[in-house]
């Protein structure tokens, strides 16, 4: 199966991931093999096969309903771009 | 030809947990911004979610009251796409294991009763909140809702108008609340519903539908989803096409109108959260959730009648909330279950109609059950009328004291001494000749007025039934 610049364009656009022209043939080709190997699996019979939704076959642990974070906005917020009356900026959001 | 309508909701009910959902942030409403937004909230590169327990329960919860397969391997996904308010990039959520499966509820409309289908619900967790306005072209990002527990109701298309969907809606409230799982307060988003809406001929597949969003009081969602319905037919009788779209309603102009329409579709990219182990749910876990439910709405509403007499009204208003069951059955308790009809008739008139005004809720109102209750014994026990009660009900509301000392201090037991009636029966009669004359001439009616001029002289505070049987001898 193979991609091309239309997908590549797409799937950066979903991913926020900018590529540029000169590599998207590049880019275009190594998403064209990973999806090879994809056609290759699906072509195992799974029939019986119920999916997986972990590869570790354990089960999740919980934990019990109590507030244990402490307000630590000040340091986690040093390292923000930008940042004002304790909220985080970004570059305007069209609602 | 007439159209049907096609409606199904889904309802977010955030849970009423201490902590997020995986990690061990507060969920508690109107923080400073940012202060209860962790690492892991953050979406920090090596944070890892744990999932709190509480979560669990409460969906088993829901889950046994609507009657539905719960999960018993449930899955946590990931819901990809961008979004400033969603750190990771992505939302965890559950597509194909969600934790409770079918169910139903019934709701009643007019009368009529329908069994509206639950698709699922799901556990997710909340996004932040958008600011804009703090500085000129950017937005400021608040992380505290990040991470709060919510749990995604969706019902079958199963409604045809928008009462049903408001009663739905309204039921669901109502249960969540019962349950202790949810505080159902739709100002704070508590409790959101959007609801989806299509129009057909009948027998014909599903028309295109739209979604309502954001719409915070029941009274908003039964007029949006009316305006769209008709909107839709126009459209369509029009030689036009409904857009599947998100609509806003506007209540100033009571109409919806088209958000902006994404550049791309919806592309989310499910995938199972690497994060996450499936959670397994066991019989057991299921019956612990069991032993703590309490009685349901639907199940007290058929108890109250049977047990105390009540009509299906009043059983349904005193069931319309767990506080305000509860109250009543600890009036009902306090007054030794002598009369539970007088009990429901002040509940569902002076009490509520107080409450109202006042704009309370139960758990607010000044007077506790046992001070009412303290006044159903004194109309039991005829010291008081019931007009007199209004009065000794109004005393206690604003403050002055239990109905005894209120009794008390105003002077207001009921006359019941045979002699004292006779004085003023006789006294009323003496100055009412002409009226004693006409009424043996046979106007009736007059009993009336007499019943009215002895009360009235006495302050209203004379036995009515007293009266009346005095009355009778005397004009026999």
């Amino acid at each position: 199966m193979s991609l091309g610049k239309t997908e590549v364009e797409y799937i950066s656009r979903l991913a926020a991931i900018e590529v540029n022209e000169s590599e998207v043939n590049d880019v275009a080709a190594k998403l064209s093999n990973i999806l090879d190997l994809f056609s290759q699996m699906q072509a195992t019979d799974t029939e019986n096969v119920s999916p997986m939704a972990h590869p570790l076959d354990q089960v999740q642990r919980l934990r019990p309903d109590v507030v244990t974070a402490v307000d630590q906005h000040e340091k986690l917020q040093s390292v923000a771009p930008k940042v004002e009356n304790d909220l985080y900026l970004v570059p305007q959001v069209i609602e | 030809m007439s159209w049907e309508v096609v409606i199904g909701l889904e309802i977010h009910a955030q849970l009423t947990t201490q902590s997020k959902i995986f990690s061990g942030s507060s969920i508690a409403y109107g923080a400073s911004p940012n202060s209860q937004a962790s690492a892991i909230d953050l979406g920090m590169p090596g944070m890892l979610p744990v999932l709190n327990a509480g979560v669990i329960d409460k969906s088993i919860s829901l889950g046994l009251a609507l009657n539905a397969e719960i999960g018993r391997k449930s899955v946590f996904d990931r819901k990809n796409y961008m979004y400033p308010d969603l750190p990771k990039g992505y939302q965890t959520t559950q597509l194909e294991f969600p934790i409770v499966g079918q169910g139903s509820l019934e709701i009643d409309v007019d009368g009529e009763k329908k069994v509206i289908g639950v698709t699922r619900a799901h556990l997710e967790e909340d996004a932040g909140k958008s600011n804009h306005g703090v500085v000129p072209g950017m937005s400021g990002i608040d992380l505290n809702r990040a991470g709060t527990p919510l749990l995604e109701i969706v019902s079958d298309p199963d409604m045809s108008s928008a009462k049903e969907a408001v009663a739905y809606a309204k039921k669901m409230h109502e249960l969540v609340q019962y349950l202790g799982i949810c505080d159902g307060n739709m100002q704070e988003g508590s409790f959101r519903v959007d609801s989806n809406v299509s129009i057909r001929k009948p027998g014909e597949p599903f028309g295109t539908r739209t979604e309502l969003k954001n719409i915070n009081s029941f009274r908003f969602i039964e007029k949006a989803i009316e305006f769209e319905i008709e909107r839709q037919i126009e459209v369509i009788e029009n030689g036009g096409e409904v857009v599947q779209e998100t609509r806003l309603y506007d209540s100033e102009n009571d109409t919806t109108r088209s958000m902006r329409s994404k550049e791309e579709a919806n592309d989310y990219r499910y995938f199972p959260c690497p994060d996450l182990l499936p959670v397994i749910i066991t019989e057991e876990d299921i019956q612990a959730v069991k032993a703590t439910m309490p009685e349901l709405p639907d199940t007290k509403r058929i108890r109250f009648v049977s047990e105390f007499g009540l009509s299906d009204y009043d059983a349904e208003v005193l069931t319309g909330s767990r506080d305000m069951a509860e109250f009543f059955e600890a009036v009902v308790k306090a007054t030794d279950n002598k009369d539970a009809k007088l009990c429901a008739n002040w509940m569902t008139s002076g009490f509520a109609a107080a409450i109202n005004k006042d704009n309370l809720a139960v758990t607010d109102a000044p007077i506790t059950a046992e001070m009412l209750a303290g006044m159903l014994n004194r109309i039991m026990d005829d010291t008081i009328s019931g007009k007199i009660a209004k009065q000794v009900f109004e005393a206690m509301w604003n403050g002055e004291g239990t109905a005894d000392e209120i009794i008390e201090a105003k002077g207001l037991k009921q006359i019941t001494d045979t002699g004292a009636i006779e004085a003023l029966v006789d006294e009323v009669l003496a100055n009412n000749q002409s009226q004693v004359e006409a009424y043996k001439g046979g106007q009736e009616k007059m009993m009336g007025y007499f019943v009215g001029q002895i009360m009235k002289a006495s302050g209203g505070q004379a036995n009515p039934g007293q009266v009346n049987k005095m009355l009778k001898e005397k004009l026999s």
